[in-house]
């Protein structure tokens, strides 16, 4: 991928530079300065300019953290070009410095040769001695390896929004707006969307929608004079060559959402939906919050426990149950989780997974709850395990999550993380009719071949019937007591345990018969090394495996969204490869699995620092496995 | 049973409401006595077995579902409550009865109680209050008394009990009463219970004859059940003894101390004697009701407290129902929301 740091001077006055097929932006201030919206607001205007792009919002988790400090610093990262994009880029071309925390934690990712737009205006003694510097960055010469483009944002904002009459405090908070027009002129971007978002943001306060119109105007027009004299130029990046149809940007969160109404739509059920607020989860409940007319209930629960034991109780009464956490979260949900398994009624349990253990890194993310999700409750209790490998990839994978726990009467664990919760993609609306329905089938008369009802008799997938309370005629009892295996009585015999253990656990294996087979993702099946992995990685993995494929490297991606149970050939085709190689946001959690379920001699490349890994940490471990 | 579809009355009998699964409480555990009282209360109340759910905890009490001929789930330690909660959203036609121990409801479960309370979801709570831990052999429970020797208070328990109706009426409860075992009050503090709307609780006395045997003897003993029981009943005096136990006697408010006070009662002129006209609509005294300490004054028994208010369910669905007026559940559409771009082509738009 040709991408702006290939010339060192791209973006900042090299003479004849072809245009970047990439960009990578990142937008850094502290945590008040709107360096999310201001994000989110470039990203949609990345969207409607047809670029492909991913982004990477990187924030603190207190909410409003002492201004102008280093842990207070909020980071929005995108990456957009002419190209498929899969990462929100390793290192930023352009880095957006709001003050000088948001230069000093930032600076250091930014490409050599790479531009610093910075605000000269919050540059003073106080907020330089905050952020730990002694002399100001800009006179020391320690920025020399970047382009610098500093000046007082600060006050070509309150110049421009002083026709408005603001005080001086909401003055200055719209140099996001202001920084926002800078940078969309910088790419060549129509200001009207953002201008039409200000306007309805703005509807009942006129004023502060027409001052951060102007803010979001001055630095537009500020571009076009700075760039007849100074380093700045303006780029144009060409829209990507996507499929035809209509598109829209939409976070994993979002997408998860959609995805349960959708995978409820298929179920032909009402849709239950137990949560308790939680980072980075709670975005599910507060955005089913508000889908009602679909048929959906949400509860508020007092706690983890109550918030599935809600939506077991809600499954029991016909309805399709959901929960969804964090680690912490899920952890708490163990125990109800055993009740769903051995009582056998549908529920899907979405884990946003975070950095732990314990609280860990509320608003970091992670794919370390993987054991906890295949192996981490009480007694021989399997359940089936997806995991979602991008945002756009949540809508499709919250609905396989639906249909296995409707089919096989078996609670269902769909995993993302706390990247793909808060991350934006493109993404191409789907056509809901093309996804087959799964209606749920609910018994209505006695099943016995004496006319007796058996609410534990089993079907040709090992799935029991779903009985909902109030069906005229088929009282029965259910709990979490070992059971006979017809009739569902509490049974404690050595030969009821033995079978029906035996059939828990045949029930959930089958549903490897109900899921593709794995194919690979990228490059050939068989060689001399495959990269093995499985959530929110695609991205990194997905580019490093082309980049070293065209380097003539003999490598290939496979991603694995079914973790448990895993897709039937999986080990066949892991045995066709010399090496096989897993990087994961763990310490070697699918790299275990892997190896238990085939004896391959998986190695481990592990990264546990909070942060997505980047394409290069990914190609070297590549290349060295190769080499 | 909900007043938004009112149920029919179901024809039933009490063999009707038994199940072939073989009791497994200890012989003489109250248990049984308070399983006959319910399987009794139902045919009586119309109750349909289809429409009837049970839901339970654990413990020796939460093995109730097991015995009654309805639909029921046995679930975990303490959560029944917010089983029972995601039952009710899911269908609020169907009618649930909660069964809970003191160990279940007020230790491991203390939250959910609380919480089904406060919020008044349209269920009766029935806890059963052996002041012990059944199942786990002995233990002392969050209501034991003070000094109650256990397998882990060997030296007598040193933690203050609990209240539980105190509790449910400081969680938000509308409706709280109290009976035992064996009285033979059960069934129509049951009905009570049932023809509340929202959350009923009601505690039960039941004497766990093999960990804490009698331990109610107190005040259900037959010699002195009369002076030491008070039966409240909505509109009738608050009167408990009689000339043959020893006088007849009273609940009166002092006034001073802001109170209640035992008085006595000479010739049946219990107006004379101040003596207190039940109201169950009557926060106030109901407080005092369920934390009058036993000894000084009788245990106070019956329907302590009554008063109804919307129920959690009924205003959830209606609040639903409302947001989805007029709305259409178009999925296409919501997928589709917000801004969007297309990229041309020949392949047809979704929507």
């Amino acid at each position: 991928m040709a991408t702006l740091a290939e010339g060192p001077d791209a973006l900042t006055g090299g003479k004849e530079t072809p245009a970047p097929e990439a960009v990578v932006v990142r937008f850094a201030g502290d945590s008040g300065d709107g360096m999310q919206l201001t994000g989110g607001q470039f990203t949609l205007s990345t969207a409607l300019a047809g670029n492909d792009l991913a982004t990477f919002p990187d924030f603190p988790a207190e909410i409003r953290a002492p201004q102008g400090t280093l842990f207070g610093v909020s980071a929005f990262q995108i990456n957009f070009g002419s190209t498929d994009i899969d990462t929100a880029g390793d290192q930023p071309d352009v880095l957006v410095a709001m003050n000088p925390a948001a230069l000093k934690t930032n600076v250091g990712a930014l490409k050599a040769g790479g531009l610093i737009i910075a605000d000269t205006g919050e540059f003073n003694k106080r907020n330089l001695e905050k952020a730990k510097y002694d002399v100001s960055p800009f006179d020391d010469g320690s920025l020399e390896k970047w382009q610098v483009l500093a000046f007082d944002i600060s006050a070509l904002t309150l110049e421009a929004v002083k026709p408005f009459g603001l005080g001086n405090k909401e003055a200055l908070r719209c140099k996001n707006m202001w920084t926002l027009g800078l940078a969309l002129w910088m790419f060549d971007r129509d200001r009207q969307p953002l201008i039409d978002w200000l306007n309805a943001k703005f509807a009942k306060n006129k004023v502060l929608a027409d001052a951060n119109i102007a803010a979001l105007n001055a630095g537009h027009a500020y571009g076009e004079t700075a760039e007849i004299a100074g380093p700045l130029k303006q780029y144009h990046i060409a829209p990507v060559e996507s499929e035809p149809g209509l598109y829209r940007t939409v976070t994993g969160a979002e997408a998860i959402s959609l995805g349960l109404v959708a995978g409820a739509q298929l179920a032909e059920l009402p849709l239950f939906f137990g949560g308790y607020p939680i980072t980075p989860a709670s975005a599910i409940l507060h955005n089913l919050a508000r889908l009602k007319e679909f048929g959906v209930t949400t509860f508020q629960a007092e706690d983890e426990i109550a918030a599935i034991a809600s939506a077991i109780g809600a499954s029991y009464a016909g309805q399709l149950g959901v929960t969804s956490s964090s680690g912490p979260g899920i952890a708490l949900k163990g125990e109800a989780m055993g009740l769903a398994i051995i009582t056998e009624l549908p529920l899907v349990i979405v884990n946003s997974q975070r950095g732990g253990p314990s609280t860990g890194l509320p608003t970091k993310t992670e794919q370390s709850d993987l054991y906890q999700a295949v192996y981490g409750r009480n007694g021989d209790a399997p359940m089936p395990v997806i995991a979602a490998r991008s945002a756009s990839d949540c809508f499709e994978c919250a609905i396989e999550a639906c249909r296995i726990a409707v089919e096989y009467m078996t609670p269902v664990m769909l995993l993302t993380d706390g990247y793909i919760a808060n991350a934006a993609e493109p993404w191409k609306v789907p056509d809901p009719a093309s996804f087959t329905p799964f209606p749920a089938k609910f018994l209505e008369e006695k099943n016995g071949p004496n006319g007796e009802l058996l609410p534990f008799a089993r079907d040709e997938k090992g799935a029991r019937p779903w009985i909902k309370a109030g069906t005229p005629g088929l009282m029965h009892r259910i709990g979490g007591i070992e059971k006979n295996p017809g009739t569902g009585n509490i049974d404690y015999s050595p030969a009821s345990h033995q079978l029906m253990t035996d059939a828990r656990r045949a029930k959930v294996d089958g549903v490897a018969n109900s899921i593709p087979q794995q194919e690979v993702t990228l490059g050939e099946a068989g060689g001399k090394l495959a990269v093995v992995g499985w959530g929110s990685t695609y991205g990194p993995i997905h580019q490093a495996v082309r980049r070293a494929r065209r380097k003539g490297l003999d490598v290939a991606h496979i991603h694995v969204r079914h973790i448990w149970p895993l897709p039937t050939n999986l080990g066949d085709l892991l045995k066709g490869y010399d090496k096989v190689l897993v990087p994961e946001m763990n310490t070697g959690q699918f790299k275990t699995v892997l190896r238990d379920q085939y004896l391959v001699d998986a190695k481990p490349l592990n990264k546990t620092s909070g942060q997505p890994f980047t394409i290069a940490e990914i190609e070297a471990a590549i290349e060295a496995a190769l080499a | 049973m909900n007043d938004m579809t009112p149920i029919a009355k179901f024809q039933t009998t009490m063999k009707d409401w038994e199940t072939d699964q073989e009791v497994r409480w200890c012989p003489g555990c109250g248990d049984y006595a308070i399983l006959k009282a319910v399987q009794r209360t139902l045919p009586e109340i119309g109750a349909d077995p289809s429409k009837t759910v049970f839901v339970s905890g654990i413990g020796c009490s939460s093995r109730f579902p097991y015995y009654v001929e309805s639909y029921g789930f046995h679930t975990i330690h303490g959560r029944a409550p917010a089983f029972a909660t995601g039952i009710k959203l899911a269908n609020p036609e169907l009618d649930v009865w909660l069964v809970t121990g003191d160990g279940d409801g007020m230790s491991i479960g203390g939250n959910h109680t609380m919480h089904i309370l406060r919020r008044n979801v349209n269920t009766q709570i029935l806890l059963f209050n052996n002041e012990i831990y059944g199942l786990t052999k002995g233990q002392y429970s969050p209501t034991s008394r003070l000094g109650t020797n256990s397998p882990t208070s060997p030296l007598g328990s040193v933690d203050r009990p609990a209240l539980p109706c105190a509790f449910a009426l400081g969680a938000g409860g509308r409706f709280i009463a109290r009976a035992y075992d064996v009285s033979k009050d059960l069934g129509s503090v049951l009905k009570a219970a049932h023809a509340h709307q929202g959350a009923a609780f009601v505690e039960i006395f039941q004497n766990c004859i093999v960990y804490n045997k009698d331990r109610f003897d107190d005040f259900t003993a037959k010699g002195v059940a009369d002076q030491n029981q008070l039966w409240v009943k909505d509109g009738e005096p608050m009167l408990f003894g009689s000339v043959k136990s020893g006088g007849v006697k009273g609940i009166a408010l002092d006034i001073e101390t802001l109170s209640l006070k035992v008085v006595d009662v000479v010739d049946g002129d219990w107006q004379a004697a101040g003596v207190i006209v039940h109201n169950v609509k009557n926060r106030a005294i109901a407080h005092m009701l369920v934390e009058m300490p036993f000894g000084p004054f009788p245990m106070a028994l019956g329907v302590i407290y009554d008063d109804p208010r919307p129920t959690y369910e009924q205003t959830t669905l209606e609040q639903d129902a409302k947001a989805r007026a007029g709305k259409e559940a178009n999925l296409a559409k919501l997928l589709g929301k917000g801004q969007t771009w297309t990229v041309s082509g020949t392949a047809a738009d979704p929507i």
